[in-house]
């Protein structure tokens, strides 16, 4: 199917199977090679990206579930220098490896935009959704602390 | 390629409906059926989607005429921040902060929970207890199913080929209270190991159980239900409904023992005369 999507700002037509992962279509179709992918089941929040403004996995999101909308991927989130979020990683250690990053600085960017206190309770929920096999998620916590209070 | 029908409407949905392609599958929020096609679980049985995720009709949380209605593409993170199910059934958005984690909450549908009809759904013996009803819908009209005769086996429902879930609706009696409780691996992102709901009324008069994960369908524990309303043996009793079994999640002994103890303890939170009992 032929459709529409607004990626990180500008609008994009493709040709593509409706059913092709938004995942595969950013990494494939988008060379958006930012998102990640960890499980293709859900599970592990590599590949979130904002659809619409709403956190969510994007190997769980059909194409053609996504045209007309817009998705905002780890490249999108800032044009040129790092954001305030990223710095913070960068700072306080937050990546290791780097999988699981693009998919936590998406998460953690839509839990700062949300207003929340950033209380250690608070920032793991956030994040419950994305898994790091390095870190042991402390220092990514920290990040979005820090990140937090840099930016309010 | 498997093609795909997007509908809008429920007139477009129904007109897909009748002319009902062979393998026709519905897509709402796509938690469960992504996986499952990503998986290539059962693909060659879907023949065509239809994607009824962008139909508004169903969608949103209303009170009338003493129900609570919740249209079935409603999502999790909805359900979380209505007013209106925090007020009115505060277990239900309970239960819904406790599915998945955020991206999920913002994708899976309370439909797309009832429809998949998974014995470990966290929402259905929250609905079971609840004495909720479902609304369904086709091109050859709508009908409504109390939730109770809505799982029929494992993963079969009572919805028919031709059919949509439409609405979920929770009738909301003065007196009664619904609590729950979700054992899980971790707080998030966890398929419960078992999950036990109780709607009762003040000194037990009325009492509705129902328990996840520990028999082919979501289940009401109506010999559990008896014990407590006349004072007995609500162990023994639980013991008799369910019918867990071993998997990747628990063992048969782990979920008889915890499904009783769970339901003890929010009998016990009733402010009712059941307790735990202490360690052995
Ligand atoms: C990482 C992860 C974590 C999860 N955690 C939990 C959890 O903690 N607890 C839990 O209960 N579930 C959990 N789930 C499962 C899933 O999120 C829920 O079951 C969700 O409610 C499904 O809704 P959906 O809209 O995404 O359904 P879909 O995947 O779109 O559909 C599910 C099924 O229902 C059918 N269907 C959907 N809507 C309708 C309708 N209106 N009418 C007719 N048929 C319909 C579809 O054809 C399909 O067979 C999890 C899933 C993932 C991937
Ligand atoms: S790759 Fe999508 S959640 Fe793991
Ligand atoms: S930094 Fe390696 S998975 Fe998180």
């Amino acid at each position: 199917m032929r459709l529409e999507l607004r990626i990180n700002g500008s609008v994009r037509s493709l040709e593509v199977e409706p059913l092709k992962r938004l995942l595969d279509v950013l990494r494939e179709d988008l060379i958006l090679t930012g998102t990640k992918e960890g499980c293709g089941e859900g599970e592990c929040g590599a590949c979130a990206v904002l659809l619409d403004g709403q956190l969510v996995n994007s190997c769980l999101v059909a194409v053609c579930q996504a045209a007309g909308a817009s998705v905002v991927t780890i490249e999108g989130l800032s044009s040129s220098a790092l954001t305030p979020l990223q710095r913070s990683f960068v700072e306080c250690g937050g990546a290791q490896c780097g999988i699981c990053t693009p998919g936590m600085i998406v998460a953690g960017q839509c839990f700062l935009d949300s207003g929340a206190a950033a209380t250690d309770e608070a920032v793991r929920e956030a994040i419950a959704g994305n898994l790091c096999r390095c870190t042991g998620y402390t220092k990514i916590v920290e990040s979005i602390q820090h990140a937090a209070r840099e930016t309010r | 390629m498997i093609p795909v029908t997007s509908v809008k409407t429920l007139p477009e949905a129904y007109a897909l409906l009748q002319a009902r392609p062979p393998g026709l599958r519905v897509l709402a929020g796509g938690t469960d059926l992504m996986v499952a096609i990503n998986a290539r679980v059962g693909l060659d049985r879907i023949g065509h989607v239809l994607d009824i995720w962008n139909v508004r009709e169903l969608r949103g949380i209303a009170l009338q005429d003493n129900f609570l209605r919740i249209g079935a593409l409603t999502t999790y993170t909805e359900i979380i921040h209505s007013t209106l199910v925090n007020t009115q059934l505060p277990a239900l958005a309970a239960v819904s902060r406790e599915v998945g984690a955020w991206a999920i909450q913002n994708r899976g549908t309370l439909g797309g929970n009832v429809c998949n009809a998974s014995p470990a759904g966290d929402t259905l013996p929250l609905l079971l207890a609840a004495d909720a009803r479902f609304l369904l819908g086709g091109p050859r009209g709508e009908r409504t199913v109390v939730a109770e005769e809505f799982f029929l086996a494992y993963r079969k429902t009572a919805l028919g080929a031709d059919e949509l879930l439409l609405r979920v609706d929770f009738p909301l009696p003065d007196a009664a209270r619904l609590a729950y409780r979700k054992v899980g691996t971790r707080r998030a992102q966890s398929i419960s190991k078992t999950l036990i709901a109780v709607r009762a009324t003040p000194g037990l008069r009325e009492v509705r159980i129902a328990a996840g994960c520990v028999a082919p369908i979501p289940l009401r524990c109506r010999r559990a239900e008896q014990a407590a309303m006349s004072g007995g043996d609500v162990r023994a009793a639980l013991q008799l409904d369910i019918s867990p079994i071993n998997d990747i999640r628990s063992t048969i002994e782990y979920r008889r023992l915890v499904s009783a103890n769970v339901l003890l303890q929010l009998l016990k939170n009733m402010g009712t005369p059941y307790s735990l009992p202490g360690r052995p």
